[in-house]
């Protein structure tokens, strides 16, 4: 069938590629250049720390562990390892892969597993803290952590009094930065980190409200090689600016009617972390004409947004977008965790309906086709609630294929179970592959 | 016109053919470790059986499992598809489809047309499949086709919790030295999987009439304990595993139409 849409590579891709792979090599090299290691996840407040320094590299969890689910040797030796250590096979697949890494003593990257100097965490889920108790059982009790606690409920229930709480543990966290490091805290890089983050965030969600276009510009496999940076570091210049990158070329190919899927027919949204390791069931849906534009997931970990005048889901203006200029610690830590707290993904860990309602919002928005939900066994908290977000999806018209499968652990996908489902899924709406 | 419809399932591979919109064979052959082969096998025993040969065929369309090994095939159709396309023909008010295979449980809602209006399919658990009761059997040290009569015989409803075929199986064993009769685990091995096929439909919806059709529809043990779940009769067809192979071949009849 002869394609319907242009197509090309994005420009931008080799550059991504080459921050991720920085990142990985800075945290690795850190003490050769004199510099500190720190881990956490990658919801962590993570310009808090780069008040300590430039030379201050994060490795943040999850992507981290989505790197191992992608080699599928190492991931398998990483389960063996945790589950022969005595930890039980249901936790977080994320997590496992982490300690796994840390029990064979073996960067995914290459070398020797290289050991934090702190840990500096939230804990927005019943593993996140946890995770890192962990890492200091396996890695040394001397390696100091700090967590915030960030439970304070829905941004639109958010008062001064849980805004306070939550600012109130970063004032503390800083003093223990300094006493832990014994650096010097400089509270002009803190507030540049703020601006850089809130521009990363909002620059992200722009990029994904650009794929409403038909053609999408962007398909979903190739979002999670981009907003992975947001995961990674959204607090520093290079990711910022990047996005800002992106961006400009997304909006260059909705302008030229640029497609990521050229023979595209039928648009559909996932749910939660794929299973990393098989992302070619993107590329089959292709067969199909049928591009994933993204998810509340990737659209949501990272992007903040906001209603619009029209009603409709566009980028959250930023503080230096409303003209607010940032003068002290104070005051970047108010408005760090009043932006970051807004997320879509914080939202929905306190009810499956407001998730419901993004998703439907998604699904009109971005005209959809349907909804391939990812019964996520790895991930409790993005998973929480995904069988009521099917009801609500069918209730609101919109057709839905489910499948199992974790987004870490491949034990617990099956290739060909999922790709079944697909065919019989795009079979019942119409759809057939291109070849036949 | 004659065409022929395949279902390379994971047991077996069953061939249909019809001419002029009427039955002129079934045959099933076991698939073993070379489905492709079974395939070929059954069309050939087909052919014989309705005096035709391959090129009087107009059309072949695979599904199953092993569709994609039906290498003599035109087109192919998923089993979800092609057991709404079978059960409308035979069951004109059908809404409901469950169809039990020896490796697959799938409930499919379909609408008045035999559109596919919402499926689910049972996961990586064979506890939802066929197998599962030809596991137990062994397990009970019965032939599998006793076991559906041999349930119907039970006096007592014993409770079997293992949504799992190994936790099961382990299950059963503790039943059996616990004294149970192998009536009553039979039942209980039926109720078990009755349960999970029952759960599994009430996720997509179950909108009258329903129909039970894949092999599973011929144990009338299990047959009884769904209809207990379901407090809803069940409709059964006349060669229940045939129902993929004759969604496939309507689906043949109606593309060599089209051709």
């Amino acid at each position: 069938m002869k394609p319907t849409y242009k197509t090309e590579p994005l420009r931008c891709w080799a550059k991504a590629k080459e921050i991720r792979q920085d990142y990985y090599k800075n945290y690795a090299l850190a003490h050769e250049k004199g510099g500190l290691r720190w881990a956490g996840g990658a919801w962590s407040f993570d310009a808090i720390p780069a008040g300590l320094g430039d030379d201050v590299y994060p490795l943040t969890g999850e992507p981290y562990a989505a790197a191992i689910a992608w080699d599928k040797e190492f991931a398998l030796q990483c389960h063996e390892a945790v589950e022969k250590a005595g930890y039980a096979r249901d936790l977080c697949s994320y997590m496992r892969n982490y300690w796994g890494s840390i029990i064979l003593n073996k960067y995914v990257f290459g070398g020797e597993f290289p050991k934090p100097d702190f840990i500096w965490q939230d804990h927005i889920c019943c593993s996140h803290a946890k995770w890192y108790q962990v890492v200091r059982d396996l890695e040394g009790q001397d390696i100091p952590m700090y967590c915030l606690d960030v439970s304070v409920g829905p941004y639109e229930e958010l008062t001064d009094n849980r805004l306070d709480y939550v600012v109130g543990q970063m004032h503390d966290g800083i003093e223990w930065l300094e006493k832990v490091t014994g650096r010097r805290f400089d509270d002009e890089r803190l507030i540049r980190a703020v601006s850089n983050h809130c521009r990363s965030t909002a620059l992200w969600a722009e990029v994904c409200a650009l794929n409403k276009a038909i053609p999408a510009p962007l398909d979903e496999k190739t979002m999670y090689s981009l907003y992975v940076l947001g995961t990674l570091q959204k607090s520093s210049g290079i990711v910022a600016d990047f996005t800002e990158e992106l961006r400009d070329e997304v909006k260059d190919r909705v302008a030229r009617g640029i497609a990521a899927v050229p023979n595209e027919r039928c648009r559909v949204m996932s749910d939660t972390q794929p299973p990393w390791g098989f992302l070619k069931i993107f590329r089959y849906l292709e067969q199909y004409g049928c591009v994933s534009v993204g998810s509340l997931y990737t659209f949501g970990l990272i992007g903040q947004w906001e209603v619009k005048a029209d009603g409709t889901w566009g980028a959250r203006t930023t503080p230096e977008q409303m003209g607010i200029v940032i003068r002290d610690r104070d005051q970047a830590l108010r408005v760090l965790a009043s932006w970051e707290l807004k997320k879509p993904e914080w939202q929905h860990f306190y009810s499956p309906q407001a998730k419901s309602e993004m998703m439907i919002r998604i699904a009109k928005e971005w005209t959809l086709d349907g909804v391939l939900l990812h019964y996520n066994r790895g991930c409790e908290g993005l998973s929480l609630g995904i069988a009521e977000n099917r009801l609500a999806m069918i209730k609101a018209g919109f057709p839905v294929i489910v499948f199992e499968g974790n987004m870490g652990d491949e034990r617990e996908f099956d290739e060909i179970q999922t790709l079944k489902r697909i065919d019989a899924f795009m079979e019942s709406q119409g759809f057939e592959k291109d070849s036949q | 016109m004659n065409v022929a419809g395949v279902d390379c399932g994971a047991k077996s591979a069953k061939v249909l053919i019809l001419g002029d919109e009427k039955v002129l064979a079934r045959v099933a052959v076991l698939s073993g470790f070379d489905p492709k082969a079974a395939a070929a096998q059954a069309l050939d025993e087909a052919l014989k059986q309705a005096g035709l040969s391959r090129g009087d065929l107009s059309h072949v369309t695979a599904t199953g499992t092993g569709k994609n090994e039906v290498v003599f095939a035109t087109s192919e159709i998923t089993e979800v598809g092609a057991d709404a396309r079978a059960v409308i023909v035979l069951f004109p008010a059908a809404r409901t489809v469950i169809d039990i295979g020896a490796e697959e449980g799938r409930a499919i809602r379909i609408s008045p047309e035999g559109k596919v209006i919402d499926f689910a399919i049972n996961e990586k658990c064979a506890a939802g499949a066929g197998t599962f009761t030809e596991t137990m059997a062994r397990t009970l040290e019965v032939a599998v086709e006793d076991m559906g009569p041999l349930s119907l015989k039970s006096q007592n409803a014993v409770p079997m919790n293992a949504q799992c075929a190994v936790f099961a199986e382990s299950e059963v064993v503790s039943l059996i030295h616990a004294k149970h009769s192998k009536e009553d685990i039979a039942r209980a091995v039926h109720d078990a999987m009755a349960d999970r096929i029952a759960s599994m439909a009430r996720k997509i919806g179950i909108d009258k009439s329903i129909v039970l059709v894949g092999g599973m529809a011929k144990n009338v043990g299990f047959v009884n304990s769904l209809q207990r779940n379901l407090k809803e009769e069940i409709l059964i067809p006349e060669n229940p595993e045939y129902s993929c192979a004759l969604g496939a071949a309507l689906t043949a009849a109606e593309r060599a139409k089209g051709a």
